[in-house]
């Protein structure tokens, strides 16, 4: 199929149904609004179902039915939205049931809210933010391959640069290798035969077949998401290898930042940018060799300071981690304008190096 | 407070009936309380589910409460939501699976208080669900306190004088509230109190798990149990209190559809 100029909300939804989605729920809220209505236009079309939910919480647990019934299944808001889901969310990584959540956020102030969650127990969701439509497309596919992978609730962190952007984008099946069977899915059809089946967070299994109760179900959950933890990283860095000062930011707001590096770099100035493709997990090691040549990283984040933590923990105070992002006072309501623009990035960024840096 | 008396220790026909297990029974063991009326209304669920031949098509989905113990007992597929979400779950189950035989069973905590928007959405929406309600008038699980269901005067641990309106408002009539809306086919409150009860609320149920079967709508049954544990009450005087006080405030019987 060639590229087709589509705005970014209507692409995932495309991407979502060529990845096999064939149920969706939300509850309108903008920008992932778009998103829910470019899911209910398409998905009859498809087979699949599209509910306009009766609030957020409602929307998650359907979707988290329509999982653990076997169905490819997403639901999705932002902010306010996924902070209602949360309790879901952490159920579903505790019943072990996967499906994609799109947080079509409204700013970059839900980096708290999708890597450290707001539900109960000991679980993460993977997160993963995409920088444009593009990467956006790519990173919908692979999220529900990687939810089945691992039978767990994954976050797209996007935004409404993300959800209103046109692109020219190519919406194709992407093959992403072999994935166990669902053989844990609930069908209802093995009913009376002693093999019937059981989603429960507490894992008690049947009267004939007992469960590992909840300390071993909830050990081996903990102990899968120490090994996503490792396999499950994923980066981007840009002119770090002999960088002074590495740029460090996330999501829509990085290719600004990209934009100031190569401009500086060009006066000649040594910086570097890196971004973090998946938000959790963490690339830690990945960041950590990326400054290993820099006396300063700075940290770009349209929020007050939340991702700065993570990065913190990855440079373990060996050189100084300096935020240069702050929360928006945009009248869009968006919360992304004023600061996210190359010049101001670009003055923040030669205010903190000094001219000196400049040969 | 009316009280009635149990009339003696159950007959053998009793106890051979009580100690026989229902098909789809995996166990007789359980941990609910002596006189808890949770496991009555399990066996009808498990005879109806057996009797219409849906044991092979029957997904439950229950939600928190003493009567969710029924997943590690009974042979059919469950799945445990969260507090009060059973009809958003069984609607997900249910449009992805239109040929399996959904339905929910919740406590009146579970739904009257805590997942009262979620059923009546689910009703208007007219699911084709089947949602059962064990109403006990109390949270018994977490050790007899007042919900949504309680009736006026009912001592709970949050209600010590007995629920009064003037502080604690008035019981829901969730199935009257859901009886009132169109998409619903079929709604009957019945109870497990004695055997003329019992054998009216299997018929409820399994009328009801036809019509959602069928195609034809949402079906509810609300089921008036006995939990003596919560109530502060002898084992043997809860069917009397249930039909003194429970029956009064939620009259028996078909309220939608035949
Ligand atoms: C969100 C949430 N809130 C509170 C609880 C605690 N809780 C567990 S069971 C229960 C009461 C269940 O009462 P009911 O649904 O009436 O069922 P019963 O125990 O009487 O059978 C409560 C409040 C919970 N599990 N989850
Ligand atoms: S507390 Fe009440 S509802 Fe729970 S098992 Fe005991 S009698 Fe039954």
């Amino acid at each position: 199929m060639p590229a087709r100029l589509l705005q970014g909300s209507d692409a995932v939804a495309q991407a979502a149904i060529a990845a096999g989605c064939r149920f969706f729920a939300g509850y309108p809220m903008l920008p992932f609004t778009d998103l829910l209505e470019s899911m209910a236009k398409r998905m009859p079309a498809a087979g699949g179902v599209c509910m306009n939910a009766e609030s957020e919480i409602e929307a998650v647990n359907m979707t988290l039915g329509a999982g653990a019934a076997g169905s490819r299944a997403a639901t999705g808001s932002c902010g306010q939205g996924i902070a209602l889901m949360q309790e879901a969310i952490a159920e579903a990584a505790l019943n072990e049931v996967p499906f994609v959540v799109f947080n079509m956020a409204r700013g970059q102030q839900d980096y708290f809210q999708c890597t450290r969650g707001g539900g109960w127990g000991d679980y993460r969701t993977i997160c993963l933010a995409p920088k444009d439509v593009t990467e956006a497309v790519e990173q919908t596919q692979l999220l529900f391959h990687l939810a089945d992978l691992y039978r767990a609730p994954v976050i797209m962190y996007g935004d409404y640069l993300i959800s209103h952007t046109y692109m020219s984008v190519d919406v194709e099946p992407v093959e992403f290798g072999p994935l166990p069977p669902k053989d844990w899915a609930l069908d209802g059809t093995r009913g009376g035969t002693g093999r019937s089946r059981q989603i429960w967070t507490w894992a008690m299994g049947k009267a004939n077949d007992p469960g590992p109760g909840p300390d071993l179900h909830w050990q081996r959950i903990a102990d899968k998401f120490e090994d996503v933890a490792r396999a499950e990283q994923r980066w981007e860095s840009f002119s770090c290898e002999d960088a002074d000062t590495v740029i460090v930011s996330f999501g829509t707001a990085a290719p600004f930042v990209e934009q100031v590096v190569g401009e500086l770099r060009s006066d000649g100035c040594p910086v570097g940018a890196f971004r973090p493709v998946s938000l959790w997990p963490f690339p830690e090691a990945a960041l950590s060799d990326a400054c290993a040549s820099a006396s300063k990283v700075l940290v770009f984040e349209v929020n007050a300071g939340q991702m700065i933590d993570d990065v913190r923990l990855a440079i373990g105070g060996r050189v100084p981690v300096v935020p240069i992002g702050r929360v928006s006072i945009d009248f869009s309501g968006m919360r992304q304008g004023e600061i996210l623009t190359v010049p101001w990035i670009r003055d923040r960024v030669r205010g903190l190096i000094g001219e000196g840096a400049l040969r | 407070m009316s009280v009635g008396t149990s009339g003696g220790p159950p007959s053998a026909a009793a106890r051979k009936v009580a100690e026989a297990l229902a098909p789809l029974q995996l166990s007789g063991e359980h941990h609910l309380c002596p006189g808890c009326g949770h496991p009555v209304a399990w066996r009808l669920l498990l005879e109806v589910i057996s009797e219409l031949e849906l044991s092979t098509k029957a997904i439950g989905v229950v939600g928190h409460g003493c009567y969710t113990n029924i997943v590690s007992l009974a042979d059919i597929d469950f799945l445990q939501c969260l507090h009060g979400r059973a009809p958003a779950v069984a609607t997900g189950v249910k449009r992805v699976r239109p040929e399996a035989a959904v339905f929910t069973l919740q406590g009146d905590g579970d739904l009257a208080s805590e997942g009262l928007a979620e059923v009546l959405h689910a009703a208007a929406r007219g699911e084709r669900i089947t949602v059962i309600m064990l109403n006990n008038g109390v949270f018994g699980d977490t050790g007899g306190q007042m919900t949504a269901a309680s009736v006026v005067g009912q001592r709970t641990k949050t209600s010590l004088d007995g629920r009064e309106p003037e502080d604690h408002g008035y019981p829901v009539p969730v199935a009257d509230l859901v009886a009132a809306l169109p998409g619903v086919a079929y709604v009957a409150r019945g109870a497990v109190n004695n055997a003329g009860s019992i054998a009216k609320t299997k018929r409820y149920m399994k009328r009801a798990f036809q019509v959602a079967v069928e195609g034809e709508g949402f079906s509810f049954v609300e089921v008036l149990t006995m939990c003596p544990t919560g109530w502060f009450l002898p084992t043997a005087d809860g069917p009397g209190y249930l039909e003194g006080t429970f029956e009064k405030t939620f009259p028996l019987g078909a309220l939608k559809g035949s």
